[in-house]
């Protein structure tokens, strides 16, 4: 059903490329020169029927939904009291919707089942709506154009404007991606911050978002510090660094110097399956194998590791980053000019020297740059916490307790139910736009260090 | 001090007759499949200068970067023939490219200086050889590579500032000031004045006038101008084969082989 | 003493020191690939170790006596399809008594609780079945299928099993009589989510993410090449140009949960869209593939030589005819691979899917792109989180079943790009 208005713009379109470059042939049979030659006549149509309609079905999908509800809100006999919340007639659409598709819990009340039929009537009808003015849009946009034609069209300069615009909006896409987040980011942030003190939230140093808080309540316990968080977050990210970016570099460093031609054709996509592994993957190897085997060495040695230690997700996130250093690094030190490793070598220098000397300092800004990358993806990197992490929020230094980040709790506070009123929810929000944040920071950096190395050397 | 600067004299007058320093017999080069070099032998004297000459993909290069063992970095590289340098074959197990490479010296076409200081550039060789006993013989070690490579006066106050940021006259020098801080017994010079522009090139020449009185200096050249300025002897190679060999002024004047005269009247090139 | 002499003696010196730090250096850069080899082979030994349970099934085959008492064709599909299973697995065993109520549910519990609905099917699909006896081979429940696959020892202390004596004693007897069979389980691959680890399948998952994947194809295909084209051919070198650059690689290394947190508050907030449906996913994988293919289509098109763009130029061809006349084609396997690499990034990814949840218990297959589901990486969350024992395997297995999908399309990529990638 959602298909339908998708198939019938694309038939309108190709009607509009047969009828115009049916015109257009037929003239220039009958010896008129034209402009552009047939098929651009042609693609100009379709591309003009193409885009006002695909906007018109885009516009309508997205819109649709947000008025019939709208609407269906407006026609609910008002709730009882002002008490009841936002929150309770969200619950009551949801009931309408459930109603509407067909489920039925118990015998719902008779207005419920009567606003359940009017949603859906009012989707079958915004849906034929939509095919009839997609029609009649197809049809009045071709006809427009089927008048237009004339032989002295510049129907390739038309198209090829059109065409300009289309993969322009493309770009805008990316944009508006980063815009999208921005907003939503900020939007939710902001609605938090009403309820949740900013110095509150940046300084406190208690994190209890699960506790059920009393509406005066929220402000006043201080549940809402994400210090502890962020510190836990830190612990995670350095444990992954320590395992990640020596192993990785002299993983790199071996790959570049002292390796076969052999070994590196069979070592670096074993290596690049190790960074093809989905994250859920290690963070179920990191329940399964990691954390366990971390419990009995410690047990060994008399230390108590906790169940779900920073250590154990530290190093399987650890295990992640190191296929991305190590890739990383080698390129970095495969662009050192073959000079300069000709120029260690013929002094004298053996191997080891030639690449801690003198290729590893040229090569220095562009492994940092891609260090930084590693660090933003430890900070970001979710699945690997969610599963191996704690979720209580403890401040401590200790990598062999449980600790959360701050993805952890994005994922825990957003999963189950998530209306848009609740401090907790708004929490999650709070704590994306501060992840955002510092990883954009890192990424910029990293990017533009990067990109100044390449310079160097190109 | 070891660099008396004593004004060199006529680098003809000096090239007597010695036993020779470097002496190849039979080499011949492959890469993979192709033989890029065909049975060459030579015998370099010591205290003199000796330019290979010929037209680019001739193997002049190649066989310059057998003597400090160069071409053991390229994998598909074989290379067999004897080479000795002091009378020690060079190829023996027992020899260390390592040790070899600090005897024998070596500058490149395109100046390479590393992203270090220029204080660094130079003391890299004796650092890693150890070759200085402290700070101050390390200083000592610099300061004479830098006088002897004429670039000296140029630098003296700015000896922490980037290699690389030098011109590329003064990034040749440097280079070659680098080259013979490890106190070399024969520098290697490959087409050093190529990437250069005249001025520079005038001064890269008179240095090798001056380090030719301590140094076996053997240099590439596709320039035959420099050739004759500089060389005391000139190998021509065409082809992958050693044409012609004698002193330089022989070999411009009265060419014995019809390729090497086809070559310098322009013929070949 | 000839400074050459000391040169010589100095580096001779030097070397044996020199010559064992290469050689520590050398061994640390091994010793660190290797470790990444290790655990690289630790997580696959891992998963197969416990996965490679989950792809067989423990059966049990009864003579199954449709008994008229029990199950009427008028009351049809209610029955008591239970009871007549008990009852043909009493006939098995001997010495069972099943006069107590106790031991009819301990007797009836070997079987998996999918078994009465698939004798209830059968049944209710031709109802003549009612008052013979029939062939019936259906799946035994979790700690049963867990014995025969060895994961409960009975030698271990009778507390600390999850099936007593008597229980395993039964089994035996089942086996003893040749009743029990252990196929390949498809069930893997054509059953939806369970509650009962036994009848817990992939289905809905893989159709989940089917769908996602081609809703995020059908977005992030079209939109990334078109954005890389107008970057690389089209637009002009300024300020906005630079922006969208910078703009695009950032995207590619924001955190995927803030996609998530991205889609949950515009896709399902502020357009309704419905949560769990693998529309909304694929909308937001496709938004993270989006980066990925542009900057693989720019490469790629960076790739193709200046001389075809100046030659058909010089024939007079306008900008836009040169890009789809000539350079995309040439392009085209270097985008077609890095979208596959995208793609398979995608397929893989995990926390936006659950932030729209897709995380959702869903006992049924999706049927469209509309209706709630689960993706293959959210139902391995599931799974993991689940503790009953079958889940561990099942979770392991269901993780082969992802990463043999990822490894396939990689190697496609990679066949691509060694194939048809023409090197200038």
């Amino acid at each position: 059903m959602t298909l339908l208005p998708f198939v019938l713009l694309l038939v309108g379109a190709m009607l509009a490329y047969a009828v115009n470059h049916r015109a257009a042939a037929s003239l220039r049979s009958g010896g008129a020169r034209l402009h552009s030659s047939p098929q651009y006549h042609g693609l100009f149509a379709a591309l003009t029927v193409l885009t006002s309609a695909l906007l018109l079905a885009l516009v309508w999908l997205a819109l649709d939904d947000v008025i019939i509800d709208h609407l269906i809100r407006r026609s609910l006999p008002p709730p009882d009291g002002d008490a009841a919340s936002a929150g309770a007639m969200d619950l009551v659409m949801a009931e309408i919707h459930s109603l509407a598709r067909g489920q039925t819990f118990g015998t719902p009340e008779p207005w419920k089942q009567k606003a359940a039929d009017r949603l859906t009537a009012f989707r079958t009808g915004s849906a034929v709506a939509l095919l009839v003015s997609l029609t009649c849009l197809s049809i009045g946009v071709l006809t427009l154009r089927r008048r237009r034609f004339t032989p002295e069209l510049r129907a390739r300069q038309g198209s090829e404007r059109l065409t300009h615009a289309v993969m322009f909006a493309c770009c805008a896409v990316a944009l508006l991606t980063t815009a999208g987040i921005v907003a939503a980011l900020l939007f939710e942030t902001a609605k938090f911050l009403q309820k949740v003190p900013l110095s509150e939230f940046l300084f406190g140093l208690n994190w209890e978002p699960q506790i059920p808080i009393r509406e005066d309540q929220v402000a006043a316990s201080g549940a809402f510090g994400w210090t502890p968080v962020l510190v836990g977050t830190l612990v995670v990210t350095v444990v992954a660094l320590v395992v990640a970016v020596p192993t990785g570099l002299f993983a790199a460093i071996y790959l570049n110097e002292f390796a076969h031609r052999r070994f590196k054709r069979v070592a670096k996509p074993v290596l690049e399956v190790l960074a093809g592994v989905p994250t859920v993957v290690y963070g179920f190897f990191a329940i399964l194998v990691i954390s366990p085997a971390m419990r009995r060495l410690g047990d060994a040695l008399g230390l108590d590791v906790a169940p779900n230690s920073a250590l154990a997700a530290g190093l399987v996130m650890g295990v992640m980053l190191i296929p991305f250093i190590t890739s990383f690094a080698d390129d970095a030190l495969s662009a050192v000019p073959q000079a300069l490793r000709d120029g260690a070598l013929a002094l004298g220098s053996t191997r080891a020297e030639t690449m801690l000397k003198v290729l590893f300092p040229a090569a220095l800004p562009g492994i940092v740059g891609g260090v930084l990358l590693a660090v933003s993806r430890a900070i970001g990197e979710t699945m690997i916490v969610v599963m191996a992490a704690g979720l209580i929020a403890r401040l401590t230094l200790n990598p062999l307790d449980s600790v959360t980040t701050v993805t952890v709790q994005i994922v825990t506070l957003l999963i189950g139910d998530t209306a848009f009123d609740n401090p907790k929810t708004l929490a999650a929000f709070a704590l994306g736009t501060m992840l955002f944040l510092v990883t954009l920071m890192i990424n910029i950096l990293a990017i533009r260090v990067v990109q100044k190395y390449r310079e160097t050397y190109d | 001090m070891l660099d008396s600067m004593a004004p060199a004299p006529d680098m003809r007058a000096t090239a007597a007759p010695r036993a020779p320093k470097i002496d190849a017999r039979g080499v011949n080069v492959h890469y993979g499949e192709t033989q890029a070099l065909h049975d060459v032998s030579i015998a370099i004297p010591d205290r003199s200068v000796t330019a290979f000459i010929g037209p680019s993909g001739c193997g002049k290069s190649t066989f310059l970067r057998c003597f400090n063992r160069m071409n053991d970095t390229i994998p598909s590289c074989r290379v067999s023939g004897g080479i000795t340098l002091e009378g020690e074959d060079i190829f023996d197990p027992r020899i260390d490219p390592v040790q070899l490479r600090a005897r024998v010296g070596m500058v490149f076409q395109k100046p390479n200086p590393f992203s270090k200081s220029i204080f660094d550039n130079v003391a890299y060789g004796p650092r890693i050889h150890g070759l200085a006993q402290g700070r101050d013989e390390l200083a000592d070690i610099v300061e004479t590579a830098l006088r002897k490579a004429a670039l000296w006066d140029e630098v003296k106050d700015r000896l922490t500032a980037p290699g690389t940021g030098l011109s590329g006259g003064q990034q040749q020098r440097l280079c070659i000031a680098r080259a013979i801080a490890t106190r070399p017994e024969v520098l290697l010079m490959d087409e050093p004045c190529s990437a250069l522009d005249p001025i520079a090139t005038a001064q890269i020449e008179e240095l090798i006038a001056e380090l030719s009185s301590r140094f076996s200096i053997v240099i590439v050249t596709h320039s035959m101008q420099q050739a004759a300025r500089v060389s005391h002897r000139t190998a021509f190679f065409h082809l992958g084969h050693m044409v012609e060999l004698g002193d330089t002024d022989a070999v411009f004047t009265n060419p014995r082989d019809p390729r090497t005269e086809a070559y310098i009247t322009g013929r070949i090139g | 003493m000839t400074p050459q002499l000391t040169t010589l003696d100095r580096v001779q010196a030097s070397l044996g020191r020199r010559r064992r730090k290469e050689r520590l250096l050398r061994a640390s850069g091994l010793l660190a690939i290797l470790f990444a080899f290790a655990m690289l082979g630790a997580l696959f030994l891992s998963l197969i170790s416990t996965g490679h349970s989950a792809f067989v099934q423990t059966h049990a085959t009864l003579e199954v006596y449709v008994d008229p008492d029990e199950i009427r064709e008028d009351r049809l599909p209610r029955g008591g399809f239970d009871e007549v299973l008990v009852a043909a697995l009493g006939r098995a065993l001997d010495g069972v008594a099943l006069d107590e109520r106790s031991t009819r549910r301990r007797v009836g519990a070997i079987l998996s609780n999918g078994a009465q609905f698939q004798l209830r099917d059968r049944v209710a699909a031709d109802p003549s079945l009612i008052g013979q006896t029939i062939t019936l081979t259906v799946p035994v429940s979790d700690p049963y299928d867990q014995l025969n696959k060895g994961a409960i020892d009975p030698d271990t202390p009778e507390a600390n099993r999850r099936l007593d004596d008597d229980q395993i004693a039964m089994f035996t007897q089942l086996q003893a009589a040749g009743l029990i069979s252990t196929p390949l389980n498809w069930g893997l691959l054509v059953n939806a989510d369970s509650r009962f680890p036994e009848l817990a399948g992939l289905k809905g998952a893989l159709i989940g993410s089917a769908w996602a994947l081609i809703v995020c194809f059908l977005i992030s295909f079209p939109l990334g090449i078109g954005a890389a084209i107008y970057l690389e051919e089209l637009a002009p070198r300024n300020r906005f140009s630079t922006l969208i650059e910078v703009n695009i690689n950032n995207l590619a290394a924001v955190p995927s949960v803030v996609y998530g947190l991205l889609a949950l508050s515009v896709f399902i907030g502020w357009f309704g869209l419905p949560r769990s449906a693998p529309l909304v996913g694929g909308m937001t994988l496709a938004l993270m593939t989006m980066p990925t293919i542009i900057i693989a289509t720019r490469a790629a098109l960076k790739a193709v030589p200046a001389s075809i763009r100046e030659a058909a130029l010089g024939l007079g061809a306008s900008r836009q005819q040169v890009v789809f006349g000539h350079v995309l084609p040439l392009a085209m396997p270097g985008i077609l691979t890095g979208t596959i690499i995208g793609l398979a990034q995608a397929l893989g990814e995990t926390a936006p899917l659950l932030l729209i949840g897709m995380n959702a218990f869903i006992t049924s297959a999706p049927d469209g792109p509309l209706s709630s589901a689960t993706a293959l990486p959210t139902q391995i969350f599931i799974w993991a989180d689940s503790p009953e024992r079958g889940f561990a395997s099942r979770t392991s297995a269901a993780i082969l079943v992802l990463l043999g999908f990822l490894i396939t399309m990689n190697a496609v990529a990679v066949f691509l790009r060694n194939k048809l990638e023409r090197k200038w």
